[in-house]
């Protein structure tokens, strides 16, 4: 199954944000979103994952399919990193936890409240939640904040891994991860001025 | 399921405010006195309304905590990509909050009651409309919380909405009380009273899940 996306606008605090962006990703291909801060990365992301509503165009498959990463990592301080990931594991149907933890490298830290985890260890746990979700879709925003260089490798091939099994991948990214996939280049479309500016002005507040 | 297990679970671990609002409650109930005389005969008229009053208050002192804190750590955002539907998310975190809050706090009444000199008659039916009405309390007061989730510091338009969202259960809950206190039939309140609340538990989830969609955009 291919995911399709054609032709996407979306607006966000009444300025349009993404204009026409289309792009497809096969089975086991990443896309890698770049351009400067503001151009839409999270945007585009949000649409994919259903947080955000487009203005037009289609996205498919729809979101039930994508397993969306944040800048938050969701995680609840007083729960242990095990019981963390059990949750979200759980809410998506699935009951093994163990690869994710090994894939991330958390099994050191299974009984660890996750409030006491490092930036980048909890950056782990919040990326093996992806792995619990068991969606064939991984929708990235910026994965490697805080990581060494060492969970930065790790992250890249647990990547590949879901590549592997067919998964599929949308990145933002500003550092090389080394994966087999395109290169999405988001390009300035806030610059065009709105039609009419007091059309614009009173969309802001609906 | 996995979802009510883990608001369980926050809620009674370090920072979860369970057992806060029951304490409050106590100390509501304990200056009443202070205030008001320790007049029994005054006591007595007025411990029902004092009782539901304090549950009322209490229940909104942590309600600002239903939403706001699964906002803040993204976990809201996750949940509403999750496969579980935004409506079932609303409704089983307001049972959540019903059963650490209503439910303790109706269980909480009937001793707290002694304090106030309710009459004997009266503990039955306070016990009665309250653990009919605690539940309208938590659903309306999640809907409240959805409706300012994206705020900071929300709490305080938190409580202008809600408040007024809560005066029929509490006219129908102190009534419910205050009859049965005084042995007089209380079946009609006390049918409205869980009118309301069959009526917000069956209505008030699509609206709070509307309104968590509207603000996580």
């Amino acid at each position: 199954m291919e995911m399709n996306v054609t032709d996407l606008a979306v607006t966000r605090g009444g300025m349009r944000v993404l204009e026409a962006v289309s792009f497809r990703v096969s089975a086991g291909r990443a896309v890698v979103l770049r351009g400067p801060n503001g151009i839409g990365k999270t945007t585009l992301l949000r649409t994919l994952a259903g947080l955000q509503l487009a203005d037009s165009g289609s996205v498919e498959p729809g979101p039930e399919a994508m397993a969306y990463a944040s800048h938050a990592d969701g995680i609840k301080a007083t729960l242990s990193v095990r019981e963390n990931l059990t949750f979200w594991a759980k809410l998506h149907g699935m009951l093994d936890i163990s690869n994710a933890l090994r894939d991330f490298n958390l099994e050191t830290l299974v009984e660890r409240p996750a409030g006491s985890l490092s930036a980048g260890q909890k950056r782990r746990l919040g990326l093996a939640r992806m792995a619990v979700t068991g969606r064939p879709i991984w929708l990235l925003d910026e994965p490697t904040v805080s990581l060494d260089t060492d969970s930065v490798a790790l992250f890249a091939s647990a990547v590949e891994r879901h590549l592997a099994q067919g998964g599929r991948a949308v990145i933002a990214t500003h550092i090389d991860l080394g994966l087999d996939g395109e290169v999405l280049q988001l390009g300035p479309f806030k610059a065009e001025a709105p039609e009419d500016p007091h059309e614009d002005f009173h969309e802001a507040f609906l | 399921m996995a979802l009510l297990k883990r608001d369980l679970a926050l809620s009674v671990r370090a920072g979860g405010g369970f057992g806060l609002a029951l304490a409050f409650f106590l100390i509501v109930v304990t200056l009443t006195p202070f205030a008001v005389g320790p007049n029994s005969a005054t006591l007595a008229t007025i411990a029902a309304g004092i009782l539901w009053l304090g549950a009322l208050l209490s229940c909104l002192l942590s309600l600002d905590r239903i939403l706001a804190l699964d906002f803040e750590d993204g976990s809201l955002e996750l949940l509403a990509t999750a496969p579980i539907p935004l409506e079932g998310v609303a409704t089983l975190k307001a049972f959540a909050h019903w059963l650490t809050t209503g439910l303790p706090l109706t269980l909480a009444a009937p001793l707290l009651g002694v304090l106030l000199h309710l009459p004997a008659e009266g503990f039955f039916w306070l016990t009665l409309s309250l653990a009919i009405g605690t539940p309208a309390l938590s659903v309306i007061g999640t809907f409240g919380a959805a409706l300012t989730v994206g705020l900071k510091r929300g709490g305080l338009l938190l409580s202008l909405i809600v408040l007024p969202l809560y005066v029929p259960t509490l006219i129908f809950g102190a009534e419910v009380a205050r009859r049965g206190t005084q042995g007089m039939p209380a079946d009609t309140p006390l049918a409205l009273l869980a009118g309301i609340t069959l009526a917000t538990v069956a209505l008030l989830p699509f609206a709070s899940a509307a309104a968590i969609r509207i603000n996580l955009r």
